[in-house]
């Protein structure tokens, strides 16, 4: 499913439905970033949209975070994060990340 | 620059967790409440995400040295100064001021011990 | 203690505003301990934003007063409700700001959200990017939760982690760990312990601590 940002419009259609596999951009600009490291170029699997926010990067900027974008609920496997990992291997590590920072994990479709 | 800020530190070694806690501090419950009034939509003078983002950028020394709520009033500080909210010499100032006065009542609070 | 101070106020910003000489400014507690730059930092922005009108004396004085009414009972209070009544945990489950609105508790505007843990499935909290924590349902966090080693490990070895805190998720039971990295807020429903049976919502209430909210730790009968 393809949702677009029409220009000027204060929120963004989700791109991403629970269940699409996703993969979190493999980029580490400076700044203030609430994608946290170790997910960086990850793959996780969405399990709910969570909420539609402002964008921190621009809030601590001083700016009004807008437009709004959808953050998601993704989970990651532990065993795919950490090597060596022991536990269950269905143990996982949710994260809240904003739509810009997540790739379908196929590749292909935009 | 590395690619891994020091604030984002999920999935590093470290150590035992020691599992203390301690009673704020007065200035620390100010410092908490001054946060939320500056941050409250009715007066917006900063947002959570500017203190974080002051936070990040104090680096990975004041991280390690400062304390919890040490961290967050230095960052409160600096980005009032950088929003113009307040001004350096009023700031100098009024710290001046304060610990005149805190020294004095100190001083007072010593005699009346002994 | 100097409540009536005879300080200027700088008015070069120029704007009209009721401020300063109110009958009773703030007058912060006294502190325990050498003076430190921080503390004289604090108060001098406190008196800044005071005499610019950011926010009054009597605002400040209100915060600190409603910040300490935030504790952990609160949160105690919405599971042990959820334990004997399961509408309510679905309520719970679906809007945690609503459901504890029935009970009286105003969580804020943040929103909180409830995980809830199941046979088979245990959940802990983390902000391994800052602190972030439902403070306005379980009042402040612990400074071990702020923590390196917590917030660098618990996503990590969470099991290991929380083997330090003297609780033991079996390699069976699938381990969730959430990192609050956006503007959600999160607490775990932890399992109503076996050996409650028939329990009141106040005894049910008391074994639920602030630590079985993050996950660190499992609700325990008191010994008889």
């Amino acid at each position: 499913m393809t949702g677009g940002t029409t220009p000027n419009s204060a929120e963004t259609r989700p791109r991403f439905a629970p269940g699409d596999r996703v993969r979190v951009r493999a980029a580490f600009p400076p700044g203030h970033i609430r994608t946290p490291f170790f997910v960086r170029g990850r793959e996780g699997k969405v399990e709910a949209l969570a909420a539609i926010h402002p964008n921190p990067e621009g809030l601590a900027y001083g700016g009004d975070g807008t437009p709004r974008r959808p953050v998601y609920r993704v989970a990651f496997r532990q065993a795919e994060l950490w090597e060596g990992y022991a536990g269950s291997p269905e143990d996982a590590t949710v994260v809240d990340i904003f739509e810009h920072w997540l790739e379908p994990a196929e590749g292909g479709a935009p | 620059m590395t690619k891994r800020r020091h604030h984002d530190m999920g999935g590093l070694d470290a150590g035992p967790v020691e599992i203390t806690d301690h009673d704020h501090a007065p200035w620390e419950k100010q410092v908490n409440a001054m946060l939320r009034l500056l941050a409250d939509p009715k007066r917006r003078v900063m947002t959570v995400d500017e203190l974080r983002r002051g936070i990040e950028d104090l680096g990975p020394g004041a991280y390690d040295e400062q304390s919890y709520y040490e961290r967050w009033i230095s960052s409160i500080g600096n980005i009032l100064l950088e929003k113009g909210v307040i001004e350096v010499d009023e700031l100098g100032r009024k710290m001046g001021e304060i610990e005149a006065r805190m020294r004095a009542a100190q001083a007072e609070a010593g005699k009346a011990a002994q | 203690m100097s409540g009536q101070d005879d300080h200027t106020h700088d008015h070069r910003h120029g704007h009209d505003h009721d401020h300063g000489h109110a009958p009773h400014p703030f007058q912060p507690d006294i502190e325990d301990g050498p003076i430190t730059e921080y503390m004289i930092l604090t108060r001098a922005i406190g008196e800044l934003m005071i005499e610019k009108g950011v926010f009054a004396a009597e605002d400040l004085r209100e915060k600190l007063e409603y910040m300490e009414t935030r504790n952990p009972s609160q949160g105690a209070r919405l599971v042990a409700r959820a334990w004997t009544d399961p509408a309510f945990a679905a309520r719970l489950e679906q809007d945690a700001l609503a459901a504890a609105k029935e009970l009286g508790i105003d969580a804020g505007v943040v929103e909180i959200r409830a995980l809830p843990d199941r046979p088979g499935l245990h959940n802990v909290i983390v902000c391994t990017l800052c602190s972030c924590y439902p403070v306005m349902l379980l009042g402040n966090s612990p400074d071990w939760y702020k923590s390196r080693e917590y917030r660098s490990r618990v996503v990590r070895e969470p099991r290991v982690v929380l083997a330090e805190f003297g609780t033991d998720i079996s390699p069976e039971t699938e381990f969730r760990v959430h990192d609050s990295t956006a503007e959600l807020r999160y607490f775990v429903i932890p399992e109503r312990p076996a050996g409650t049976e028939g329990w009141s919502e106040e005894q049910l209430a008391e074994i639920v601590t602030r630590d079985c909210m993050i996950g660190t730790a499992l609700p325990k009968l008191a010994m008889e």
